[in-house]
């Protein structure tokens, strides 16, 4: 049973192609929203945009499209004007003021809603979570084709939202980045706040027949924020959150049908299946992102861990050599004096062995030619990293040791070259050990 | 209360409003009715480096903003080149402090040194080849050409100070204003800054710089404002930047007038 057997590419089409309409202009705004860190702005309008609606049905006694939209696009805009305003005059920080105005208006909306239900057929929770799965029943005739309403609607928001993306991508990018400068040369940072929030307002009217008035806001903040983790650049990061917007909408509708099935229920919401389609790319986002991922910077910090337990084995071996030429040491001999876990030492020596640093005659250890110049190296970055640190740092023989054993895994010939230079009057470290010269002396 | 501030050491010969870079009367700036700046007047003259100094809280980045029209202000005058600022923002080049650059943000140093072209290429119209080589240009010219592509927040502090910097060189302008651009950099930093500096000066450029390193006043600037919730005392470096003028400056905190300020906000509030 996994539900797609009731598969209706005519009904699942149009609610898919509805989904991703509403998801993509979203996201295209949802962008700036994150970068100008007004997530809670566009919250905020998504719920304030509720009495609106209300009003406009109540006023016109019906599910006209016109008033509602100028009802709720006017509201959504007061909500950003009162935010500013409370913030100016009440000294109240932002979060504060819009927690204010945004709860009281949604709350007034659901009163209003609620109250006209009762004369208008309006269902309080197909407001709140939308009624996507209804969308291809109501059809306009477009050039002869039978095109759901709720489609066309979305087509066109999304047109007007891709074209203001296009041609004010460089104001959107100075304003957001420095409202200072954009205001100071002339784009007035404060117009395209209220073009950006207006649109805000439009976009979220025009999603609440699809999505419903709070999962839209999921729609606006999720595929930017993971697109945001994924990228260094502003147009691929927009260009990935409308894909990812694409993702969630199709995936969110195809297993809303599925999942549940899975488990012997009946379908569920294919809006809620979207939100929760976009936090799942979120995690998958936060866990893989080349540069923050979580995933990422685990393998990244486990890679260094192996590295520097590598180092510190040939390090290790070049001081054994330096005291005692005929000395072998095993596996747990090196291991007493690393302190280090016997699974990733003997791997380690393993692999030191296998790429020529180390030869192995029955457990013991001896470097190799190449293994001895990369320990050379080693050590030596270590004592002139002490002498420097005695000598430029002010720091003490006794303290140095921790220091330079961090600090030599990081040095390369250059800056050895340049510890040098500072060390010149000496080839003896602070304990009086040798410094080993950069070539091998024959 | 001695209201009457600013002695003028120099006699100063009186040039033409157009060609006074930034001159300010009687300004007066205010967060939540606590003045900020306080009845701020000065003039500075045309081609020179000058410093604002004053200690943490004085209204140095205030008194830019104001300068720029960014916050309001209570009472006062602000004019640029003869006229107010809005008229002529064209000739003038910024240079934020770096606390108020969001350094996530997805561009890379040659985005933020285009930027400084946007007024020029105008509304709606995308940014050209001709534009990027000139930001290019602009990097070179402060030496980080080789990171033109890299992230902001994966420069060093000096390369993001630089790039700033090329933002401001490619806005062309008459006038900059800098919010500490000597803040966190290194010293081949600072010493790159200060010879751009002295290249703008030499094209008869006007830079107004917020400064913190007191040591240095007197190499980098050739005028000097001391400011402390008002002027101490401005002119030229050599004859305002003295010992008494320092202590008038971060020595007591105008503790009176502080205290009056404070006891006339309460009273308004109250009625």
């Amino acid at each position: 049973m996994s539900g797609l057997e009731q598969w209706n590419w005519y009904l699942d089409g149009w609610i898919i192609v509805a989904g991703i309409l509403c998801a993509v202009s979203s996201a295209l705004l949802g962008n700036f929203l994150v970068l100008r860190k007004m997530s809670m702005l566009g919250d905020a309008i998504t719920h304030a945009i509720l009495p609106g609606l209300a009003a406009a049905f109540m006023i016109s006694d019906s599910r006209s499209s016109l008033p509602m939209f100028l009802g709720a696009v006017i509201a959504g805009i007061l909500t950003a004007l009162f935010t500013e305003w409370i913030r100016g005059f009440g000294k109240v920080d932002e979060g504060a003021a819009m927690g204010v105005v945004f709860t009281s208006l949604f709350a007034l909306g659901l009163v209003m809603i609620v109250q006209a239900a009762d004369h208008v057929d309006l269902d309080p929770g197909c407001v709140l979570y939308g009624a996507i799965e209804l969308t291809p029943l109501d059809t306009i005739l477009i050039a002869g084709w039978e095109i759901p309403r709720v489609v066309v609607v979305l087509s066109i928001v999304l047109l007007i939202n891709l074209l203001f993306v296009i041609f004010f991508l460089k104001e959107l990018k100075l304003s957001s980045f420095d409202p200072a400068l954009a205001t100071t040369t002339g784009f007035n940072s404060t117009i395209i706040h209220y073009a950006l929030m207006t649109l805000v307002a439009i976009t979220a009217v025009a999603s609440f027949e699809t999505v419903g008035n709070i999962l839209v806001v999921a729609m606006f903040i999720v595929p930017p924020a993971a697109a945001y983790m994924l990228t260094d650049r502003l147009g691929t990061m927009i260009v990935i959150s409308a894909i990812l917007a694409t993702l969630a909408a199709a995936t969110g509708h195809i297993s809303a049908i599925t999942v549940p099935r899975w488990f012997g229920y009946q379908s569920t919401s294919t809006a809620g299946m979207m939100a929760v389609a976009a936090g799942l790319l979120f995690a998958v986002a936060a866990l893989f992102a080349p540069r923050h991922g979580i995933v990422v910077v685990l393998i990244r910090r486990q890679i260094l861990a192996w590295k520097i337990l590598a180092e510190d084995i040939i390090a290790l071996m070049y001081r054994i050599e330096e005291r005692n030429p005929q000395l072998k040491p095993d596996a747990t001999y090196l291991r007493e004096i690393l302190f280090s876990q016997s699974v990733p030492t003997s791997l380690t020596l393993r692999y030191l062995t296998k790429h020529g640093q180390l030869s192995d005659s029955n457990g013991n250890y001896e470097l190799t030619e190449t293994g001895r110049d990369h320990a050379r190296q080693l050590v030596r970055s270590h004592r002139l990293w002490e002498h420097y640190l005695v000598e430029h740092a002010g720091m003490s023989a006794e303290n140095i040791h921790k220091q330079a054993e961090k600090l030599e895994h990081f040095t390369d010939r250059q800056l050895r070259e340049k510890l040098n230079e500072d060390t010149i009057a000496t080839d003896q470290d602070p304990h009086g050990r040798p410094i080993p010269p950069e070539e091998k002396t024959n | 209360m001695n209201n009457k501030q600013n002695p003028a050491h120099t006699p100063q010969v009186e040039l033409p409003p157009e060609e006074t870079p930034v001159s300010v009367y009687d300004l007066t700036v205010a967060y939540h009715r606590k003045p900020v700046i306080w009845d701020v007047s000065f003039e500075i003259p045309p081609g020179k480096l000058v410093g604002i100094v004053g200690p943490n809280g004085a209204g140095k980045s205030t008194l830019i903003k104001a300068i720029m029209g960014l916050i309001p202000k209570a009472s006062g005058r602000v004019q640029i080149f003869g006229k107010p600022y809005q008229k002529n923002r064209h000739r003038v080049g910024y240079v934020p402090q770096r606390e108020s650059v969001d350094w996530d943000f997805p561009v890379d140093a040659l985005d933020v040194v285009t930027m400084g072209l946007y007024k020029e290429i105008g509304w709606c119209l995308p940014v050209r080849k001709k534009h990027r080589a000139r930001a290019m240009e602009a990097l070179e010219r402060v030496g980080i050409a080789d990171y033109a592509h890299r992230q902001i927040s994966q420069l060093s502090g000096g390369q993001q100070q630089r790039t700033f910097l090329a933002r401001a060189l490619v806005q062309n302008a008459d006038l900059y204003l800098m919010d500490e651009p000597f803040a966190a950099v290194d010293a081949a930093t600072e010493k790159a800054i200060v010879q751009i500096l002295q290249e703008m000066k030499q094209a008869g450029k006007t830079a107004l710089v917020i400064h913190h390193d007191l040591q240095t006043v007197p190499e980098y600037f050739d005028y000097v404002i001391l400011l402390n919730m008002r002027v101490i005392d401005h002119g030229l470096t050599a004859e305002v930047f003295t010992p008494e003028n320092l202590q008038k400056t971060y020595g007591g905190r105008l503790t009176l007038l502080e205290e009056a300020t404070e006891t006339m906000r309460r009273r308004e509030q109250s009625l």
